[in-house]
Parts: structure tokens; C-alpha cells; sequence
């Protein structure tokens, strides 16, 4: 099914032509009630009326995430406070968070892209969604909130957390879809499993995940044990939070809502554009906002871009998985290392729970020593030495000819790694640069 | 003749074993046997109780990875090549000993074996007359 099939299976010259009418406007918009975007497009010589089509995006200025940091809290809003009627912001790890404030308006187009993702999930109005991220600052919460309740479906507005509950509602109310990280939707799984009800018992067909990066490994492990399909919803808080993509029944690239976010790829070090299909930086022009509108904002997550018409009858851009942030990578002894490789190798090997913690530190040699800590699935574990070694080699040798480095490998007890209710934290870095 | 054995997979954690002992002497489980076969990072604990199913489900309700594994205990007199006499019968059936480990008191000898093949192993030690205790026995002991 699809939520707006005008905007989602558009001619790509149509899609261009409405872009380059939407930016216009927005560049106008910023231009005359931003002063820091003023200022930025000032001093490269750019005004409203360089902007004629979507090509001409090129010319403006970069958003980064240190810009929302400088101006913080409001100095991007391009909208007075009259007209702002909600505020949003991201869990900022450092200081200050990322503040995004939203227009009526703002509202209504997160409801409208939310709507168009869990249309895409085969989610229709006859249906619970149970929707587990949490509620609050975090984007997460609501915004799959307004998503449910703009398609029209029925919300159970559960939040993260008490885990009984979840499942005894989930059970009781016969949830059909289920909203959260994938990290959290696992640990679902695990307490699904052991909560006594049979499966058959639950409704529960579909499952929206995002917030953190996940790979097809995580997907293939959650489908087998939640028994569901499990889908990608993408979101930034910069942008508008879950809603800025969607993946459809194909499972093939999340398609983003371009006709209100335009995607940009270009190269994560210089900020040249790359070509289609080339890896490199997400960039985000938002074209439709008018509460913190902001022009290509640089995600700093890594993806490619495919314009091919999509199976499911869609022609929106889809962007390959995140392969990882631009800030989640780790140089280890001068190897770049994303997480999220790991990870793939994790769920690919059948003797291994989904959970991995990674410690990376510095030795007195002044060498970074990288462990990976991973739990042996409780039917592998062996009387035997020589086969738990076994084991042990298998994956880290796997590891290594993914990563190109040797981790040191460590298996540990069950459930020893801490299962996340919220935002999985998989990486501890102890090393100090100052 | 075969006896329960149970594994638990511990990592190199001080106070580790500590747990495991204080637990299973709370609940009433007495330990005949151990062995830890370890390297660096984690260990592997065997163990024979007097009650494996309950030590078991004990274990596995605190989170430990427990397997159950079947193993035999040989009785031999307490001399000096008795255990040479059964390792040259096993041996040569061709049967590989995948881990063992042994113990004395007074005239008796025993010895916890795993082999690779435990059916043959039963019957070639028996057929030689050689004594397989079971559980029940070496409890009694």
C-alpha cells in the first residue's frame, strides 16, 4: 500500500521541478528570518535569487551539527516563537543537546511521512501499533506517535521500558506492529520468549526499527524471533525525527520523503557531491519546514543513493543502509572500524547472541589493544576446551577479514553484556588523545 | 554405568568459582568431583554432584551456561600401574580420551573419562573386566 502515491511515484522531472520550487521558497525563507544563514550565504555570494532549481543547491552553504551546538537554542529557528508549538532535541552524549522546534505545519508534514512509513510496513487503520520508543525529547516517541494516529491506526503510546507490561499488553491488545530501536525490539524478543504465551497468541506481523544503525544480520535474527517482518525507519531530529525514510515491503533501500528532504551525497572529507550510487556523506536540505528549516545539514551517517524505480510501484530515492556515522568511526592502530561491521559478522554466525560490546584502549606500548566481547548462544557451550576454542578462532577470524584488524576475542557469560532498553551502548573507548 | 557430568562455562573472574560452590553447598548439592580446564580468559568447570538435574536447573535459573555431558569413572586398585592397565585396553581399541581426571583414597584409584566414544568404551572395559562404577556408587563412596 502507499500512503500519498502523487508524491512518492512521481516522475523523477516532476520530483526535480517541485524540489526546485520548494527550495526556492525555503531559501527565502531563511534568507530573510535566519540571521546565520544570512550571514553564511552572504559571505559565499549566494542570494535568494541565485536559487532557480533544485541543481542550484550546490551553491549554498553547509549545515553542520556544531552550527546547531553555536546557535543553540533557537538561533535557527526561521519562525517566531508565536508560531512555534513544539520543541524537540536530540540526547546530546556532550554538553548541550540539539534543539529542533516545529511549526503547525512541521507537525503536520512528520505526520503526513510518518503515515507514508507505516503504510509502507503493511500497517492499516484497523491496527495497534505498539509504539516503544521512548516518549519525552527524544523524537522517537512521538513521532511514530503522530505517524499511527495520521494514518489512523491505533496508537498504544507504551514508551521504553517496563518490559512485563510490553509484553502482557502487546498480548492482550493483540499489537500488530511494534515501534522501536532494534536493540530494545531484541530484547523484546528475548522476554517474549520466556513470557510463558504462546506465539500464536500475539498479532504481532510487522515491526518498525530505527534510531541506531542496524544491519541485515539484525534484521534476519529479529524476523526469526519475533516472527515478523522487521523494517528500517529513518529519521534525524535535525531533520524531523522517524519519518525522513522508509524501507517498503521489497526490504530493498529506504526510500526517503524527497519532496520534503532533499538527500545529497558528497564526499565526507571535502563536501564535494558525488555521483549517484557513490558512498560518502548524507546531506539533508529540509524544503518543505518552516520552523527550523536547514540547508544541507550534514547527517555525518554514510550511505549511497539509488534513483531506480523501486518494485513496490515507488519512485522516491532510496538510500542503501547506513554503513555507519562519519562519528561512530574508530581508528584502531590506523584501521577505520565501524561498529557496525562488527555487528554484521556477529549475526551472520549462528553460534553468537545478537550483543557485542567492543573495548578499545591504549597499552603502555603505546598500541591500541581492540577486544570484542561477544556471548556464545547457550546450546554451543561445550565440555570440551578444544571446541569452545574452536569457536573462539572461527570468529575471530571472521572479524578479521571484515575488519582488517585482530580483535582480541573474548567470549563471555550469558546475558554478561548489558541488554539496552533504549540506544545500544556497544562501544567503550578508553583511550585518551589530550 | 554412565554418569552425569556438568560443564559450566566461567570467565576468569575472581570469586567466580566461589559463587558457584557457595550456591550449590546452600542448596544442598554435594560436589564428588571437579576439574577446571582453563585458559586465559574463561574456564571450563566439570563437575559431578550428587544431584545433576537440580544442580542443573539451580545453575541454569542463575544464568550459568551449563551442559550435561555423559562421562565414566573407572575403579582400579590403588597400585602402581593399574591405571597404565586400563589406559593400554582403551588405547588399544583405538579410542581416543577426549579429558579425564583422577583421584585416590586409601586402596582404591578412580578416574573420570571421557572418550570419544563412549559405547565402545564401556563395552571393551567391561569385557576386560575392568570396574565402571555407577553413580549411585560413587556417591556412596
Amino acid at each position: 500500500m502507499i500512503w500519498n502515491e502523487t508524491m512518492e511515484c512521481m516522475l523523477r522531472s516532476e520530483m526535480r521541478k517541485l524540489q526546485g520550487i520548494r527550495l526556492k521558497k525555503t531559501v527565502e525563507l531563511v534568507y530573510h528570518n535566519c540571521e546565520p544563514y544570512r550571514r553564511r550565504m552572504q559571505e559565499k555570494g549566494v542570494t535568494p535569487a541565485d536559487i532557480h532549481n533544485i541543481e542550484d543547491i550546490v551553491k549554498l552553504p553547509f549545515t553542520s551539527k556544531k552550527d546547531l551546538r553555536d546557535y543553540y537554542p533557537f538561533g535557527l529557528l526561521s519562525s517566531p516563537m508565536s508560531e512555534i508549538v513544539r520543541l524537540q532535541a536530540s540526547s546530546g552524549t556532550t554538553g548541550k543537546p540539539i534543539v529542533a522546534g516545529y511549526t503547525r505545519n512541521d507537525l503536520n508534514i512528520w505526520g503526513e511521512v510518518g503515515a507514508r512509513c507505516f503504510t509502507a510496513y503493511g500497517v492499516c487503520k484497523n491496527d495497534v501499533v505498539q509504539v516503544s520508543y521512548g516518549y519525552g525529547l527524544f523524537t522517537g516517541g512521538l513521532g511514530a506517535h503522530a505517524a499511527v494516529e495520521t494514518l489512523g491506526g491505533t496508537v498504544l503510546p507504551m514508551s521504553s521500558g517496563n518490559t512485563e507490561k510490553q509484553i502482557m499488553l502487546m498480548h492482550d491488545f493483540g499489537s500488530v506492529a511494534l515501534a522501536c530501536t532494534p536493540s530494545y525490539a531484541l530484547y523484546l524478543a528475548e522476554a517474549l520468549k520466556n513470557s510463558g504465551y504462546p506465539r500464536e497468541e500475539f498479532k504481532l506481523k510487522t515491526g518498525a526499527f530505527g534510531a541506531e544503525p542496524w544491519t541485515e544480520g539484525m534484521r534476519k535474527d529479529l524476523e526469526e524471533k519475533l516472527g515478523i517482518k522487521a523494517y528500517d525507519i529513518y529519521g534525524l531530529t535535525e531533520i524531523i525525527g522517524p519519518g525522513v525514510g522508509h524501507e517498503c515491503m521489497h526490504q530493498n533501500g529506504t526510500h526517503l520523503c524527497e519532496d520534503h528532504f532533499y538527500p545529497e551525497i558528497v564526499n565526507p572529507e571535502t563536501g564535494e557531491p558525488l555521483s549517484a550510487g557513490e558512498t560518502g556523506e548524507l546531506v539533508f536540505s529540509t524544503i518543505s519546514k518552516d520552523g527550523m528549516p536547514l540547508l544541507r545539514f550534514r547527517t555525518r551517517d554514510l550511505t549511497s543513493l539509488n534513483y531506480e524505480k523501486c518494485e513496490c510501484g515507488r519512485t522516491s530515492v532510496r538510500m542503501s543502509r547506513i554503513l555507519g556515522r562519519c562519528d561512530d568511526m574508530l581508528i584502531i592502530r590506523g584501521v577505520n572500524v565501524f561498529p557496525s561491521q562488527v555487528e554484521s559478522v556477529i549475526c551472520e554466525l549462528p553460534e553468537l547472541e545478537p550483543h557485542y560490546l567492543l573495548i578499545v584502549d591504549r597499552g603502555s606500548n603505546n598500541l591500541d589493544t581492540f577486544e570484542v566481547q561477544v556471548e556464545v548462544k547457550e546450546e554451543f557451550y561445550s565440555d570440551e576446551m578444544s571446541r569452545m576454542l574452536d569457536i573462539r578462532k572461527r570468529i575471530a577470524h571472521r572479524l578479521q577479514s571484515v575488519l582488517g584488524i585482530q580483535p582480541d576475542l573474548k567470549l563471555v557469560e550469558p546475558r554478561s553484556i548489558e541488554r539496552s532498553q533504549g540506544k545500544a551502548k556497544r562501544v567503550i573507548d578508553k583511550r585518551k588523545f589530550k | 554405568m554412565l554418569i552425569k557430568q556438568l560443564s559450566i562455562f566461567l570467565e576468569n573472574k575472581r570469586g567466580r568459582f566461589n559463587e558457584v560452590a557457595t550456591m550449590l553447598g546452600k542448596a544442598g548439592i554435594n560436589m564428588t568431583a571437579f576439574t577446571v580446564a582453563e585458559n586465559s580468559d574463561f574456564g571450563i568447570l566439570r563437575l559431578i554432584v550428587s544431584d545433576s538435574e537440580d544442580a542443573r536447573a539451580l545453575l541454569k535459573e542463575n544464568r550459568y551456561a551449563v551442559s550435561v555431558t555423559d562421562v565414566i569413572c573407572i575403579q582400579m586398585p590403588n597400585n602402581p600401574g593399574a591405571l597404565a592397565k586400563v589406559m593400554s585396553i582403551i588405547d588399544g581399541a583405538g579410542i581416543s580420551i577426549e579429558y579425564m581426571y583422577a583421584f585416590s583414597s586409601g586402596n582404591i584409584a578412580l578416574s573420570i573419562i571421557r572418550p570419544d566414544d563412549l559405547g565402545k568404551t564401556v563395552k571393551v572395559l567391561s569385557d576386560n573386566k575392568i570396574e565402571l562404577l555407577a553413580a549411585s556408587e560413587l556417591f556412596a563412596l
